[in-house]
C-alpha cells in the first residue's frame, strides 16, 4: 500500500535536527496522536527518492481523499482496532469461557470488518494500483475455504450463545441455576404497581450499579454460575472450545499489514481535514527530479497552521518561487515578521512531498532533494558568543560538507552571535559556497546586504500595511529589503519612538 | 397524585424567585410582623408565607379558589392542621430513614422498602381522614383532593402495595433470568416471580440442593461481596423504581406540607387578630376598571404590634387611579398607606383583608417607595439613591400595577422634589399604574390636583381644631402649610417627648 521503496524499510534516525528546525516533529507528533499502535514513526521518517514512488502514493491518497471509500477504509480500521481491543481482553481474563467468549469476539469483528471492505472498496471503485491491488486479493481471500469455514463457524456459535437463557435462585447462601422457562417480569409488576406515583417529572436517580456490569472479569458467584450454565448448555459450549482451538491462527498477515499501512494515509487526511474547513488549500506537487525552478502559491507552516486553526486564528499564506538561475530566497525584515514560518514552510513542502503527501498550497511545482538541511540557531545559551559562533561555524561547515547539487538548504538567522561586519562576511561565505555546491534554499537574515549577492539570490522581505507601519501582516513578497521602515514600525510597536520616549517621559 | 390546594392546575413553589421589588415590600409594609404571627416560630411556614404574600396570584378566579379553600379550613381547622401534622410525620419520620449507607440497590431496595412502610402507614390514616371529614369540605379544593384520596388510595391498591412491599423483602429467596453478554457476563437481568414449586419442600425437607447450584461458604467474605453484586443485578431496576416511587410520594408530602402550611398560616392570624377583636373579611376581587372601597380597613400589623385594636378607616376610591394623602405629620398617613397596601398583598395572596369589608381590582403587580432614612452604603447621595431605587421600580412596573409612594422625592427641596414627582407620577399615571401617594409636599399635592383632579382622589390626615390628631383619614383637598409647628409645640412647649407621641412603626 505504501510503494517499493517502503518495503526497503529505510533506517531512518529517530531525530534530525531537520525534524525538530522544520517543526516536522509537531506534526509528526500530530499525525501519529491517536495511532500509536501503527508505529508510524519510521514510515514519516523515511522519505522517498524517486518520483514513481511518490507517484503511486499520490494515487492512493487521491482515492482516500473521495469520503465514501475513506469511510469504508476507517470502518475497517475500526473494526480492526476492536478486534485487537476483544483479544486484549481476553487475553487478561483468567477464566477459560471468558477468554473464548471474547476470541469469538475477536473473530466475529475481523471477519466483519474484511467483508466490509471487500464490499465497500469494490463499489467505490479506485483508480489508484495501490487499491486495486488490495482489492484483487480481497477478492481471493474472502474466497478462500479457510476464511468461508471461519466465517460460517462464528455465525453458528454467536447463534447458540445467543439463545442461552438462564434462571438464578439466590436464597440465603445457596445460589441455584436452571434453565428460563418464561416466567413472569416482577420487576414490571411492581413498576406497574408504582406507577401512579411515577408520573411528573422523572428525576436521574444514582442507583449506583455496583453490579460490575463493567468490569470485564467475572467474580466468584458468577464463575460459579457460569460453570452451570456450561453444564446446562454442554453442547454449545463443547464446540466453542474446539472452535477456539482450530482457529488460533485466523489472522491473515496482507490483512493486518494493510490495516496498518493504510493508517499512513489515514492519518494525514485527518489532519488536513480541519485545515481545509478553515479555508487552507492543500496540492499534490509536481515533483521534478532534475529542474531546481520552484514554485508554490499560497502555501504555509503546516506546524503553525495546526495551532492557528485549532485556536480558531486565520493563517497567513505565501507563495515563493526560484526560476532560471535563481538557488536562495534571502529574508530581510523585521522579527515577527514571518521570515522563520517562512523558511519553515519552504522546507515542509519539500519534505512533505517525499512522503508522498499533498502539501500545504494551491499549486505546488517543487524539486526533488537528496536531503534537507537546516541550520537554526540554537536556543539555548552556550558559555560564550566565541563558544556560540564556533558551534554554529562548525555545524554549517559539516552540512555544506554533506550538501550536494540535489540538497535544500535553510539556514535562519546565522551568526548573530557576531559583529555586523562578521555577520555579512560570515553570511555572504555560507551563501557562496551553498550556491557553488548548487542548492537551493532559504536563507533568513538580519543582514539586508546578503539579499544583494547577485543573480542566484532573491530578495524576499515581510510586508506591512501601507497605513500602519506597525501592523505587520506576515506576508512575504519578493522586492529589494529597505530595512528602514520595519525598523521604525517595531520601533512604535514598542513605543521606542522619539515621540512615544518623549510623551513617556513628560508624565 | 396531586395536592392542588393552592391553585386549580399547579403547585405552589415554595422556592419561586421572588419579584425584584420583594424586599422594599417587605420593609415597606412591615411584612414580618404578619409573618411572624402566621409562622409561631415555625422556619418553614414562615417560609412559605412570605412567598404566598410575595408572589400574588393572576386573577380573581385564583383568588377565589384560594379563598374558598381557606373558607374551609377556618370551618375546619382541627381536620386541616390534623392533616398538615402528617405530613411533618412522613417527612421527618421519612428523614431518619435516610441516608442510606450506600447507594447499591440493596441498600436503596432496602432503604425504599422501609420509607414505603412509613408512607403507606401515613397515606392510611389520611385515608381514614378523607373518609371522616372530607364530605364537609366545599371548597373546589378540598373537595378534589379528598375526593382523589378516596380514588387512589383504595383498599385493594393498598393491600397490593402491602403485599409488594412484603415480596420485596424476599422472604424465599430472590429469582431472576439472565442471558450472556459480552465476555458471557450475565446481561439483561430480569427479576422473576417463579411459581413455588412443590418439588422444593420436599427438597428442603430433605436438605437436598437442586441439581445445579452451589454454596457460597458462610466464612467467605469475597463471596458474600460477590453474591450481592450478582443479587444487586436482578433488583437494581425495582431499587430505582421505588426509590422513584418513595421521592414521589415524599414529593406529595412535601407539597402537601407547602401548601396546608400556608392555610396553618392563615388560621395562626386569624386567630391572634380575632383575640385582637380585629374583624377580617373575604375580599371582593374584580380583575378590571379601578375598583376600591373598603369599610373598617386597618393596619393589621400595628394591630399585632401594639397588641390591641387600632383605628380603622373607610375608602371610597372606585374609579380614582391616584390617591393623595397629604395632612398632619404623624397623622396616620404612613399607617393608612400600610394598611392598604396589606390589604392589596393579602388580597393578591388570596387571603382574607384587614377590613370589614374591601373590593379592590387585582393588580398585576405590587410596588413601594418609600423614603429611606438613609444610605447604608454610603455610595450615593440621597436625591441619587431614591431616584435609583425608583427607576429601578420604573423597569419593572407595567400597566395595571400598583405603585405605593410614601415620601418619596423628598430628599430635595420641595420645588424640586415637587417637579420630578409630578413628571414621574404624572406619566406613571397616564401609562395605567395605579398611584398612592403619601406626601407632605403641598407644592407636589398642589400640582397633582390641578393636573388630574377627575382621575384622583385627595385624603387628608385629621386634625381638629385644637391641634389633635385622630388618626382618621378623610377625604380632603391638600392644605398648603404641614402640621410640623403642633409637633414642635408639643414637644418643645408643652414638654412631652417624642417617645410619648403615637409610634409609627414604618421603618
Amino acid at each position: 500500500m505504501l510503494g517499493r521503496q517502503a518495503e526497503e524499510k529505510p533506517d531512518s534516525p529517530a531525530s534530525l535536527p531537520v525534524f525538530h528546525d522544520l517543526n516536522l516533529d509537531q506534526i509528526f507528533l500530530a499525525l501519529t496522536h491517536g495511532r500509536e499502535e501503527y508505529d508510524l514513526g519510521p514510515l514519516l521518517r523515511g522519505p522517498l527518492s524517486d518520483t514513481e514512488s511518490i507517484a503511486y502514493r499520490q494515487e492512493v491518497m487521491k482515492d482516500l481523499e473521495s469520503p465514501p471509500l475513506r469511510g469504508q477504509v476507517e470502518a475497517f480500521s475500526e473494526r480492526m482496532r476492536e478486534m485487537r481491543r476483544c483479544l486484549v481482553q481476553g487475553d487478561k481474563l483468567h477464566n477459560e469461557y471468558q477468554k473464548m467468549s471474547w476470541f469469538l469476539d475477536a473473530v466475529d469483528t475481523y471477519c466483519d470488518g474484511v467483508e466490509g471492505l471487500l464490499g465497500g472498496l469494490s463499489k467505490s471503485a479506485p483508480k489508484s494500483r495501490g487499491m486495486q491491488e488490495l482489492i484483487r486479493f480481497l477478492g481471493s481471500y474472502t474466497s478462500s475455504a479457510g476464511f468461508v469455514t471461519l466465517v460460517s463457524d462464528t455465525k453458528k456459535l454467536k447463534q447458540r450463545i445467543s439463545e442461552v437463557r438462564y434462571r438464578i435462585h439466590i436464597r440465603g447462601l445457596l445460589v441455584s441455576v436452571g434453565k428460563y422457562g418464561g416466567e413472569p417480569d416482577y420487576s414490571a409488576e411492581v413498576e406497574e404497581t408504582f406507577r401512579k406515583f411515577q408520573e411528573g417529572e422523572v428525576g436521574e436517580y444514582a442507583v449506583r450499579d455496583r453490579l460490575r456490569r463493567d468490569a470485564p472479569d467475572m467474580n466468584s458467584v458468577e464463575e460459579g454460575i457460569m460453570d452451570m450454565i456450561v453444564r446446562l448448555y454442554p453442547d454449545s459450549f463443547g464446540e466453542l472450545a474446539t472452535y477456539c482451538r482450530t482457529h488460533v491462527g485466523y489472522l491473515d498477515k496482507n490483512v493486518s499489514r494493510f490495516d496498518k499501512e493504510v493508517q499512513f494515509y489515514l492519518a494525514y487526511l485527518q489532519l488536513i481535514q480541519d485545515m481545509k474547513a478553515a479555508g487552507l488549500d492543500f496540492c499534490y506537487p509536481t515533483v521534478d527530479d532534475r529542474s531546481k525552478s520552484v514554485r508554490a502559491t499560497e502555501t504555509f507552516d503546516l506546524a503553525l497552521a495546526l495551532r492557528l486553526v485549532h485556536e480558531g486564528a486565520s493563517v497567513v499564506r505565501n507563495d515563493f518561487s526560484l526560476s532560471g538561475r535563481e538557488r536562495m530566497l534571502v529574508v530581510s525584515g523585521p522579527n515577527q515578521g514571518g521570515k522563520t514560518t517562512f523558511a519553515r514552510a519552504f522546507g515542509q513542502v519539500h519534505y512533505l512531498a517525499r512522503l508522498g503527501y499533498p502539501v500545504p498550497g494551491k499549486e505546488a511545482q517543487l524539486f526533488l532533494s537528496d536531503n534537507i538541511f537546516t541550520h537554526f540557531e540554537k536556543e539555548e545559551q552556550i558559555e560564550n558568543l566565541r563558544g556560540k559562533l564556533q558551534d554554529e561555524l562548525i555545524r554549517i561547515h559539516d552540512q555544506l560538507q554533506r550538501a550536494t547539487g540535489r540538497s535544500v538548504m535553510i539556514v535562519n538567522e546565522g551568526f548573530s552571535s557576531t559583529t555586523a561586519s562578521d555577520a555579512l562576511f560570515l553570511g555572504k561565505e555560507v551563501l557562496r559556497r551553498a550556491i557553488d555546491i548548487g542548492c537551493i534554499g532559504v536563507y533568513v537574515t538580519f543582514v539586508d546586504e546578503l539579499s544583494r549577492l547577485g543573480e542566484a539570490t532573491v530578495s524576499v522581505v515581510s510586508s506591512v500595511v501601507p497605513d500602519n507601519p506597525t501592523q505587520r501582516t506576515f506576508k512575504m513578497v519578493r522586492k529589494p529589503a529597505d530595512g528602514r521602515a520595519y525598523a521604525m514600525a517595531i520601533a512604535e510597536k514598542y513605543e521606542l519612538t522619539r515621540r512615544y520616549v518623549k510623551r513617556r517621559l513628560s508624565r | 397524585m396531586k395536592v392542588r390546594l393552592m391553585f386549580r392546575d399547579g403547585d405552589f413553589n415554595p422556592e419561586a424567585t421572588l419579584p425584584p421589588n420583594a424586599e422594599d415590600l417587605t420593609r415597606d409594609l412591615a411584612l414580618d410582623t404578619l409573618l411572624k404571627v402566621m409562622a409561631r416560630g415555625d422556619a418553614f411556614l414562615l417560609g412559605v408565607a412570605r412567598r404566598a404574600l410575595l408572589v400574588g396570584l393572576d386573577g380573581p378566579e385564583e383568588i377565589a379558589y384560594r379563598q374558598r379553600a381557606l373558607n374551609d379550613s377556618i370551618e375546619h381547622p382541627e381536620v386541616v392542621r390534623g392533616i398538615y401534622g402528617l405530613s411533618v410525620e412522613a417527612i421527618e419520620g421519612r428523614r431518619k430513614i435516610w441516608p442510606w449507607l450506600s447507594e447499591s440497590p440493596e441498600s436503596v431496595l432496602r432503604g425504599s422498602v422501609e420509607t414505603l412502610d412509613l408512607f403507606f402507614g401515613i397515606l392510611k390514616r389520611l385515608r381514614r381522614v378523607a373518609d371522616e371529614h372530607g364530605g364537609s369540605f366545599r371548597s373546589e379544593a378540598f373537595a378534589r383532593f379528598f375526593g382523589m384520596i378516596e380514588t387512589e388510595l383504595d383498599d385493594a391498591y393498598l393491600l397490593r402495595i402491602q403485599e409488594h412491599l412484603q415480596e420485596l423483602k424476599f422472604p424465599d429467596g430472590q429469582r431472576m433470568s439472565a442471558k450472556l453478554g459480552k465476555g458471557f457476563k450475565g446481561e439483561d437481568y430480569v427479576l422473576r416471580r417463579f411459581p413455588v414449586e412443590k418439588q422444593n419442600w420436599t427438597r428442603r425437607v430433605l436438605r437436598r440442593k437442586p441439581k445445579y447450584s452451589f454454596e457460597v461458604a458462610p466464612q467467605d467474605e469475597g463471596g458474600h461481596r460477590a453474591l450481592s453484586e450478582v443479587s444487586d443485578n436482578g433488583i437494581s431496576a425495582v431499587a430505582k423504581a421505588l426509590r422513584e416511587s418513595t421521592d414521589r410520594i415524599l414529593s406529595f408530602f412535601t407539597v402537601l406540607r407547602t401548601e396546608l402550611g400556608f392555610y396553618v398560616g392563615c388560621l395562626n392570624l386569624r386567630e391572634a387578630l380575632a383575640q385582637l377583636g380585629e374583624p377580617i373579611c373575604f375580599p371582593t376581587a374584580s380583575a378590571e376598571g379601578l375598583v376600591l372601597s373598603s369599610r373598617g380597613l386597618y393596619d393589621a400589623c400595628l394591630a399585632l404590634t401594639l397588641n390591641k385594636g387600632v383605628v380603622s378607616n373607610d375608602l371610597r376610591a372606585d374609579g380614582k387611579g391616584l390617591v393623595v394623602i397629604t395632612g398632619a405629620n404623624q397623622g396616620g398617613k404612613s399607617t393608612f398607606l400600610r394598611s392598604l397596601g396589606l390589604a392589596y398583598a393579602m388580597t393578591h395572596a388570596g387571603m382574607f383583608a384587614p377590613a370589614e369589608q374591601f373590593s379592590v381590582t387585582v393588580s398585576a403587580g405590587l410596588f413601594s417607595h418609600y423614603k429611606r432614612e438613609e444610605d447604608p452604603s454610603m455610595r450615593s447621595g440621597k436625591l441619587d439613591e431614591e431616584l435609583g431605587r425608583l427607576s429601578a421600580i420604573v423597569d419593572h412596573i407595567r400597566r395595571g400595577c400598583v405603585l405605593l409612594s410614601n415620601e418619596s422625592f423628598a430628599s430635595t427641596n420641595e420645588r424640586e422634589g415637587s417637579e420630578i414627582g409630578g413628571e414621574v407620577i404624572g406619566a406613571l399615571l397616564e401609562e395605567g399604574v395605579r398611584v398612592f401617594v403619601v406626601t407632605h409636599l403641598s407644592e407636589l399635592a398642589l400640582r397633582l390636583r390641578d393636573l388630574y383632579a377627575s382621575d384622583a382622589l385627595f385624603l387628608r390626615a385629621e386634625r381638629q381644631a385644637d391641634g389633635q390628631r385622630t388618626f382618621r383619614i378623610l377625604e380632603g383637598e391638600p392644605l398648603s402649610t404641614s402640621y410640623g409647628r403642633d409637633l414642635y409645640t408639643q414637644v418643645f412647649e408643652e414638654g412631652k417627648t417624642a417617645e410619648a407621641l403615637p409610634i409609627d412603626v414604618s421603618p
